[in-house]
């Protein structure tokens, strides 16, 4: 690896690198940006994914497997690691660029393929099987025929600020990082501006908090920054948990020191010298990656004592947290980091005045914290001129469900949601309908497919029912039922819920139960009960507007949102479950009513004897018989039937 | 001082203050559920709800602080609606059996309802089946009837200091449980029932002694002999309406009679047994200067607490049996003889605050010949239930007497139902021994008043006595600790693992609150003033007692009667 | 037992702070919390058991009981549910005989269900120790688990 070569020379040039114009830099530090940026590379460069949906889907066995052609073939050649592209569904991805040429990237590339693929790219030929496009550069030597990245749907409407890095650079080199601009920002900020400045600043830019509260982050900052305090703290909240938000992972596994250069200024900001990354346990990935940015910066002398002879100390430490949805909610968070129960106290007093060791504490989530750089170095103005009024800058979202390409999303605030749905991820897998999104994770809400022209924005969102959360997305289909997805995230809740409150424990509880017994057939056919289950489900409407009046948190206030949101939009499929006894996508497997064909039953009695409730009776070599109260759906008789003669309505 | 506006009518109160002393403090009523006085407000049951303009969601006015020119509005139609709401939660999977519940008619849960006027289920809950923890043979929980609204894990970790139980787990399977979710008695419970009082539901309960002692009473062989407490008489009042602070002298005999108990004692006779050899042990190690300060162990809490957690203090204290386990012996052994009854003969229960003691009586230590020395433990509670289900009108009771050979007492015994009772009556004992003269004055103001830890030194011909009390075992560890490390000043420390001692203990009518216990804690003053006896050693029938049965406080057979002792055992804590 | 006197060693910040990182330190070389470890820890930090306990309890990372030499994790983020992740966790019930939270009788395997794995691309995921299966039919669940035990046979 060519790193160790230019570990001590970059370090070097570091003041000639903040102190003076791009254009004045000397040959040697020219050189060197060229060479870390791989704008010039002298041997071929090849790069595989290496994040954790990546691996998950084979990556590392992709990456053994050309450490092992490279060798075999003594081929002189870099190999590293990178983040992730964004396009999730089609991992494992590999990239290729030799020297002088264009980088080109392949996806879905299996073991098998490597093979083929650098055969071909080794022999100057761009194998046209897996192949996604290359990466625009007017430096390089473009390839014939072979698309730009940036003229996939995928990719042309997306805006990528945070992400530009992102699955291209080796996270875990600081020097490449460094190369292409980062801490420049950093090290001006604590040699030129004053904390104030930086807190007025993020105020104007109108960032605000990318974890769905949409607070003015530079507005929080200056309450921290104001309040007269010895210690203050700066947490980056890496919890993430909203399942189908990744977001965050991949800022972090992607370009961690984008991360760590945001939390410095911020530190900076508000007055802290300690940091905290509070960060899920189970993101074995991101942990390993931002350990070794954090040393990293700590040997460079970015982070210390006295960082460049500012008179600024800041260390960047990480919590691992041990696995609570609601650590998400700030108070939480601090409760979990001294060490109690996570969960959230009453505000105010609220963190930025009194928060971790009751000191004032600024918790802000990676990609809040990953856009600052960005804002310091380009100005307010010009993320003031990304997006809308109110909600400025870009905003990522993570796509997953049934849609045609899952992955990351960046765009500016403001585009449709229509445009990100149907252009940008192609709406809903081939041959399938788009039936609806579902936005902001288990306290989100749903969008039926017809109602998606509206600007991404948290005020537009609220209104139409949905939140913009983390930035999740869930795309429907036909085949998916709403009344199954929203037990779902009820059952998520509750088993969430910190569960101090009555009305979020007790109220996600009840909604929970009842779902579970409307996606259930009843035990005896009475219309008495479909009645309470319908006087039920009228109940929870008023329940839901007390879990949001009383709750003591946003978990509980929101609990209920995407109960209220499916039965705005999709009532008539409740009301199908609960009358009917119906699930059209014939998901919920309990309400169906299986039956034996008599024709085709031959009475060889496997069915009967697997039957976990003994609800199949009859006599040998004669057909069965599947008594309907016993039955309770699970469909294993159809399963182990050898003759086919198993059905359900 | 401050304006703010409540339900359009504008009122001033302190700057500071949360809403909801702010409100109390004018009259105006709004419910709780997991407050608690002197305990940290958590705003978890969301009972205390109110609309503040201005505010989005509705406002928990136990942790929120006053503003100026606040608009509050207490009893809204949705304030009214959330409560109500919140409440129909808890009860929808409620065991719904009040009918049959110990706390029916005293529980805060049953009185919100019926306040917020629940008149049916609207929200229909999945009844959960938990298995009571019957386990410890003190206190009794029933994990169905929960609330979770927190106050016994407040109270067990903010003012017993021993943080038995906590949280567990989270969401729909938070619980509240002891440490690797050990059955209470397993666990490192010391007993004091503090979780009993403050539980507003039926939850927790006092381990009932009621069916075996029924048997008993129908017995025609079987003598029964029943003696209460000092404690008992301040308190029972409350179970009946009467205004906390009752004194109940003589009609509590009465009502032991009609309920067919064949002998009534009270405890503050085997009290002033107690003081007498207390004050001998306390002497004797004055003159050694050895195992100093001594501990007083009549807290069968205490002793559980210094059992388990504290091993290394055994040796410090009193090794003397508590009163009402001195009158158990007596009862077995001299008035058996006196009666010329055999001891199988005769069953003895004791009616006390303590749920300690129900554990206490089952100690090896406390039986003779196999035989527990106190057959069964009532708390007040308890002998409230037995008075109603005799149906005896306590309002229409004339005071009798209790029974000899017992029967002449002190306001010395009495004393013990007070923290800093018992090292008062027993310095005043101690005194006397030490200057062969009596106190000046019997009375020992700095051993009385508010302060958890109360101290008072006592100048005597052979030294100063440096005397303390200290209750609720929470403020209590230091002292300990100080002890431990040799650093205590003190001759005599009494400790009480109660606030404010017996008066408050586990076993007595809820509720308790800081006024009803002060008036508890003022009536024993008062017996004390107006009694004409002050000290144990005075007591003529103790005496009469010693010159027939045990010779003297501290001789051979008064330490082979009322001596015990104390062992570590080990629990998970 | 010395090995836990040797992590309270490493932790001589003594406050509440480090309860997390202890409880982490010692799972990650036992494998679960025990008892006595919860008692020592207590001692170390000068906390009651009952506390830690509770503490423990709330998090989702904290076990009490040793797990299986094979730890299946199945993902059910929200991905993962439409994609049907629970007829896969409802197979390896049927397979193993045990539910969320437990270890066969073997000690061979235990099961888990977890919140999202962040592979919502590639849904739904079961993880085998730390070898993950994407796109897991719950057809395939049984070949897998044969493929383990012969290996052990």
């Amino acid at each position: 690896m060519t790193e160790e070569v230019h570990t001590g020379s970059i370090k070097k040039l570091i003041p000639e690198f903040i102190e003076k114009d791009p254009k004045e830099y000397s040959p040697e530090l020219v050189e060197l940006i060229e060479r870390l940026t791989h704008l010039k590379i002298l041997k071929p460069l090849i790069m595989v994914g290496l994040n954790t949906s990546g691996r998950i889907a084979g990556a590392r066995r992709v990456f053994e497997a050309v450490t092992g052609y490279l060798k075999e073939r003594d081929i002189d050649a870099e190999m590293a690691e990178t983040g992730a592209i964004g396009l999730n569904s089609e991992e494992p991805v590999l990239s290729v660029q030799l020297p002088g040429r264009t980088r080109v990237l392949f996806i879905n590339v299996a073991v098998d393929d490597v093979q083929v693929i650098l055969d071909d790219v080794f022999h100057h030929t761009i194998p046209r099987e897996k192949l996604l496009g290359q990466i625009r550069d007017e430096n390089m030597d473009a390839w014939q025929d072979v698309p730009f990245l940036d003229e996939l749907a995928f990719f042309s409407r997306q805006r990528r600020i945070l992400l530009k890095q992102n699955g291209i650079i080796d996270p875990l080199s600081i020097d490449a990082y460094i190369a292409h601009g980062g801490y420049r920002t950093f090290l001006k900020t604590i040699r030129y501006h004053t904390l104030e400045e930086i807190c007025v600043m993020m105020e104007e830019s109108g960032l605000r908090g990318r974890s769905g509260s949409g607070f003015l982050t530079g507005k929080k900052w200056m309450v921290a920054q104001q309040t007269p305090a010895e210690q203050k703290y700066l947490v980056c909240n890496a919890e993430e948990s909203d399942p189908g938000a990744f977001m965050d992972r991949a800022l972090m596994e992607g370009n961690p020191h984008q991360l760590i250069e945001g939390i410095c200024i911020a530190a900076y900001a508000i007055g802290a010298t300690k940091a905290y990354i509070y960060i899920r346990s189970e993101y074995n990935d991101s942990i390993r990656k931002l350990s070794a940015a954090i040393q990293a910066a700590r040997d460079y002398g970015i982070l210390g004592h006295n960082i460049f002879f500012s008179g600024f100390n800041l260390s960047i430490s990480i919590r691992k947290g041990p696995g609570a949805f609601v650590c998400g909610e700030e108070t939480a968070l601090i409760a979990s980091m001294e060490g109690k129960r996570g969960m959230p106290q009453s505000k105010p007093p609220y963190p930025a005045e009194r928060g971790f060791h009751k000191k004032p504490t600024i918790v802000n989530n990676v990609e809040t914290l990953s856009n600052v750089p960005h804002i310091i170095a380009n100005g307010p103005e010009w993320f003031r001129g990304i997006g809308t009024g109110d909600c400025t800058g870009t905003k990522i979202f993570s796509v997953s469900g049934r849609a045609r390409t899952r992955g990351l999303i960046e765009i500016p605030m403001g585009t449709s949601l229509e445009v990100l749905v149907q252009e940008i991820i192609g709406g809903s897998q081939p041959g399938r309908t788009l039936k609806a999104v579902h936005i902001g994770g288990p306290y989100g809400g749903m969008l039926p497919a017809s109602k998606l022209n509206i600007p991404v924005c948290y005020e537009t969102f609220r209104r139409a029912g949905a939140v913009l959360g983390a930035g999740g997305i869930l795309v429907l289909d036909e085949k998916t039922c709403v009344v199954d997805l929203v037990k779902y995230f009820m059952g998520f809740m509750k088993h969430q819920s910190c569960g101090k409150c009555i009305p979020c424990r007790e109220g996600t509880k009840r909604m929970s139960e009842l779902l579970d017994e409307i996606t259930r057939k009843p035990l005896a056919e009475d219309q008495h009960d479909t009645l309470e289950k319908f006087r039920g489900l009228m109940q929870l409407e008023k329940l839901a507007d007390v879990m949001r009046d009383t709750s003591l948190c946003g978990l509980g206030q929101l609990a209920a949102n995407p109960l209220i949101s499916a039965l705005w939009h999709f009532r008539e499929e409740f009301e199908e479950h609960i009358f009917d006894r119906h699930c059209k996508p014939n998901v919920c497997r309990e309400l169906r009513t299986y039956y034996i064909d008599v024709e085709l039953c031959t009475g060889c009695t496997v069915c009967a004897k697997r039957c976990p409730e003994d609800a199949i009776i009859g006599t040998e070599r004669h057909p069965y018989f599947i008594v309907p109260d016993k039955c309770t759906g699970c469909g294993i008789c159809k399963e182990v039937c050898k003759f086919s003669a198993v059905f359900y309505n | 001082m401050i304006k703010i506006e409540v339900n359009k009518k504008a009122v001033s109160v302190e700057k500071g203050q949360t809403i909801l002393s702010a409100l109390r403090e004018h009259g105006i009523m709004v419910p709780t559920l997991c407050s608690m006085e002197e305990l940290t407000p958590t705003g978890a049951c969301r009972m205390c709800v109110v609309e503040v303009e201005g505010f989005d969601n509705l406002v928990p006015a136990c942790s929120f602080k006053v503003q100026e020119w606040m608009k509050i509005k207490t009893h809204s139609a949705r304030v009214l609606r959330a409560r109500k709401a919140n409440v129909e939660l808890l009860l929808s999977n409620h065991p719904d059996d009040c009918l049959y519940c110990e706390r029916s008619g005293n529980c805060e849960l049953q009185k919100l309802a019926e306040d917020l006027n629940v008149r049916n289920r609207r929200i229909q809950g999945k009844r959960t089946s938990a298995k009571i923890d019957s386990s410890s043979l003190g206190i009794v929980r029933d994990p169905d009837k929960c609330i979770l609204c927190g106050r016994c894990v407040r109270v067990c970790e903010e003012i017993v200091g021993i943080s038995t139980i906590d949280f567990e787990r989270r969401g729909d399977q938070l619980k509240i449980a002891t440490a690797m979710s050990e059955p209470l008695q397993f666990s490192s419970c010391i007993d004091c029932g503090q979780c009993v009082v403050a539980c507003p539901t039926g939850a927790l309960i006092d381990h009932n002694q009621f069916q075996e002692l029924d048997t008993s009473l129908d017995d025609p062989d079987m003598i029964v002999t029943v003696q209460y407490t000092p404690e008992v008489t301040v308190s029972l009042a409350e179970a009946f309406g009467f205004r906390p602070g009752t004194d109940m002298k003589g009609i509590i005999n009465t009502a032991l009679r009609r309920i067919g108990f064949d002998y009534i004692f009270e405890t503050a006779f085997g009290g002033d047994v107690f003081i007498q050899e207390q004050a001998a042990e306390l002497i004797a190690r004055f003159r050694r200067k050895e195992k100093m300060p001594m501990i007083t162990s009549r807290c069968p809490a205490l002793v559980n607490y210094v059992e388990e957690f504290r091993p290394e203090l055994i040796s410090f204290l009193t090794p003397v049996r508590p009163p009402h386990q001195i009158m158990g012996k007596l009862i077995n052994k001299w008035f058996a003889t006196k009666k010329q009854v055999p001891s199988n003969r005769i069953q003895n229960v004791l009616i006390t605050n303590c749920t300690a003691a129900k554990y206490e009586a089952s100690r090896p230590e406390y039986a003779s010949d196999n035989s527990p020395d106190v057959d069964y433990v009532l708390t007040t509670r308890e002998l409230a239930r037995l008075i109603r289900l005799n149906g005896i009108n306590i309002n229409g009771l004339d005071p009798e007497p209790a029974d000899g050979p017992f029967n002449a007492i002190t306001s010395a015994g009495k004393l013990l139902a007070n923290a800093g009772g018992e090292a008062e009556a027993t310095t005043r004992t101690v005194f006397r021994e030490i200057s062969k003269k009596e106190m000046q004055d019997p009375r020992i103001t700095k051993l009385r008043g508010n302060k958890y830890l109360r101290d008072a030194v006592i100048a005597t011909p052979k030294g100063d006595l440096r005397v303390a009390v200290v209750h609720g075992l929470k403020h209590a560890l230091k002292v300990m600790d100080e002890i431990s490390t040799g650093k205590s000043e003190y001759d005599l420390i009494e400790i009480m693992v109660c606030r404010e001692g017996c008066v408050n203990g586990g076993g007595q009518p809820i509720p308790a609150n800081v006024n009803v216990i002060r008036a508890r804690t003022k009536t024993i003053y008062d017996i004390d003033k107006s009694e004409s006896l002050h000290c144990a050693h005075k007591n003529n029938a103790v005496a009469k007692m010693y010159e027939e049965f045990a010779r003297a406080p501290a001789s051979d057979q008064s330490r082979d009667l009322f001596m015990t002792r104390f062992a570590h055992r080990k629990v998970l804590k | 037992m010395d090995r836990i006197d040797q992590i309270l060693n490493d932790f001589r910040q003594v406050n509440r702070d480090a309860l997390i990182p202890v409880l982490q330190a010692v799972q990650d070389e036992f494998g679960y919390l025990s008892g006595e470890s919860l008692e020592k820890i207590g001692a170390h930090l000068r906390l009651p058991a009952s506390k830690i306990y509770g503490l423990a309890t709330f998090y989702s990372q904290f076990t009490f009981a040793p797990r299986g030499k094979y730890h299946i994790r199945v993902c059910n983020g929200t991905a993962c549910h439409i994609d049907r992740s629970t007829s896969i966790l409802k197979e390896l019930n049927k397979q193993l005989g045990i539910v969320d939270g437990e270890a066969t009788r073997d000690g061979m395997f235990s099961l888990e269900v977890v919140a999202c794995m962040g592979a919502c691309g590639q849904s739904p995921v079961i993880a085998i120790n730390e070898d993950y299966y994407p796109k897991v039919r719950s057809s395939a669940i049984r070949g897998l688990l044969d493929d383990i035990r012969t290996k052990h046979r």
